[in-house]
């Protein structure tokens, strides 16, 4: 793994104003993530652990400190379109097939068609859906549509992978194979993910670095380097290594709660 | 058998309520003139008689529904379509004006909706003025607008097409500018995260999105647009059209004409908004959004 590092966030705070006053989404972060790392952002909801993810894809604007996306500004990282970006919902148009889904930020791109045929059947298979090009959105399962969603966030080959809570509104088991199936396609990618989470098992069994973050000012309280092996089964999930990590960053968490 | 009684039935029994409540209103509005007559001429009637002759007058305040339909038959299927008594070729007088103003103000419409979801200046400065244009009464500007654009050489279609223009773009700018507007906060974010331009996120996305919001206008607006011809014919001694055959049976006391025009005037616009309603069906269905 080379130790590039792609994201750099040097007193990154961004204060939104209200009308109940000024509320302090983040403050003061310091992140460095480099390239190939699978990174979780954990915390209890209103830690700012979406807003930084936004920051980076350049949908919100920090008030204070910087950040570099890929050695750029987020604002010039989006227009190079060097990250996708995976919504909590998976927002597949339903007029579109799931291949037509996949195209659309190519055709927004300006691909050549040919070349939006061949990436749409490599990202189909990258996810497992291969055969479901031409059907529609409200024919697959809710866990499908996420991984139709994943996909078209992998379609046009950005090294960076925002992903905000994807298998949040997904039942465990589906989340399990989900799971499963991002560490598979990370490995077999390359890319650098960015996960955020509310959940201590999920970021710890995905992730080779999980930051951990408290609200009210939303800050990062700890981030933990995974020493697990970057080859998870799922029952790796029982070991005692896994168990030790999710117990420090179950303390991270109660420890941001402390002072409250 | 049962499943076409469950799709039709309430509908048939509707309209036989309609009907039986039709025939006894006619008694009751047409009985003054029976007992009238029969007061100068002397004589006298049956109860069978009198009602019969409520429902067979020349000009009866209330003609019975089979005297109109009588008269609807005599004017469309035994006359000539290119008759001036033919009440088709009024119909389609009216129709083609419609069908102009229809297209007309679904076009301005889509447009100023496009300019109020993508101007920040328009977004403030035209809902104002296209709200105020619907409080002018119709029947006041109708005159107006006929006789200015007589002024500079504009008859025909036109003049009614514009006036039918003016009451069907509003409901279809106020669906549009919702439509626009109807794709999430998230839908918009996906669209930046690709550095999509404004374009790009309108054909893509707003314009589809809009799509269920566009057929609820149109259904709204194409009745919206047969009226506005029909009103734009009354005031201007119009001698083709429906809105004409009104006018005219009123002048002359033909109420049987006037509600042949009428009920000619209601099934077309019942039939816009059917020809409407398929398309919104097949579109809908075809865009996976109607499941």
């Amino acid at each position: 793994m080379s130790s590039e590092v792609v994201i750099k966030a040097e007193h990154l705070s961004l204060t939104f104003e209200t009308n109940d006053g000024p509320v302090h989404a983040l403050q003061d972060v310091n992140l460095e993530i480099k390239r190939g790392e699978f990174v979780s952002f954990i915390g209890p909801s209103g830690c700012g652990k979406t807003t930084f993810l936004r920051v980076m894809a350049d949908l919100e604007q920090p008030t204070g400190g910087s950040i570099c996306v890929n050695g750029m500004t987020p604002a010039e990282a989006r227009k190079a379109r060097a990250y996708g970006y995976v919504f909590q919902a998976a927002g597949l148009y339903p007029w579109r097939t799931i291949g037509g889904n996949i195209r659309l930020p190519l055709e927004i791109m300006g691909i050549p068609k040919a070349e939006q045929a061949e990436r749409v059947a490599k990202v189909l298979k990258l996810v497992h859906l291969e055969g479901f090009e031409k059907k529609f959105p409200w024919q697959l399962s809710g866990g499908m549509q996420q991984r139709a969603s994943i996909a078209r966030a992998l379609a046009f080959d950005a090294d960076l992978l925002l992903m905000d809570e994807p298998f949040g509104a997904l039942d465990e088991i589906v989340r399990d194979h989900l799971n499963e199936q991002l560490l598979e396609l990370w490995a077999e990618t390359n890319k650098t993910i960015c996960f955020v989470t509310h959940s201590i098992p999920e970021a710890v069994y995905l992730s080779t670095k999980i930051v951990v973050m408290s609200p009210r000012p939303g800050r990062v309280t700890d981030v933990i380097e995974s020493t697990l092996p970057r080859e998870r089964p799922l029952d790796i999930r029982e070991t005692q290594e896994f168990l030790d990590i999710a117990h420090r960053v179950r303390e991270g968490l109660r420890a941001g709660h402390g002072d409250e | 058998m049962k499943r076409l009684w469950n799709r039709f039935g309430p509908v048939i029994t509707v309209v036989f309520g309609i009907i039986v409540l039709w025939y006894v209103m006619a008694v009751a509005l047409n009985s003054a003139w029976t007992i009238d007559k029969l007061g100068r001429t002397g004589g006298e009637l049956s109860v069978v008689e009198h009602i019969a002759d409520t429902w067979s007058q020349d000009k009866p305040k209330l003609p019975a529904p089979h005297q109109v339909v009588a008269e609807i038959w005599k004017t469309t299927v035994q006359k000539s379509i290119t008759s001036k008594r033919s009440l088709i070729y009024h119909a389609w007088i009216t129709l083609s004006a419609t069908l102009a103003g229809f297209g007309l103000g679904t076009v301005l419409g889509i447009l100023l909706a496009v300019g109020i979801v993508h101007n920040k200046a328009m977004n403030l400065s035209v809902m104002p003025w296209v709200i105020a244009s619907q409080t002018i009464p119709i029947l006041a500007i109708a005159p107006m607008i006929i006789v200015v654009l007589n002024a500079i050489g504009v008859t025909g279609l036109l003049p009614k097409a514009i006036i039918s223009m003016y009451l069907s773009f509003f409901p279809v700018v106020v669906g549009m500018v919702k439509g626009f507007r109807s794709p999430d906060q998230m839908q918009l974010d996906q669209m930046r995260t690709w550095y999509a331009s404004k374009w790009q996120t309108f054909w893509k996305l707003r314009w589809p999105s809009s799509m269920p919001y566009l057929f609820t206008s149109l259904k709204i607006g194409v009745a919206a647009a047969l009226v506005g011809t029909i009103v734009a014919e009354l005031p201007t001694g119009a001698v083709r059209g429906l809105g004409a055959r009104l006018l005219a049976g009123s002048y002359y006391g033909q109420t049987i004409q006037i509600w042949s025009a009428l009920l000619m005037a209601a099934s077309l616009a019942a039939g816009l908004v059917a020809i409407v309603s398929l398309v919104e069906r097949f579109t809908l269905r075809r865009m996976g959004m109607l499941r």
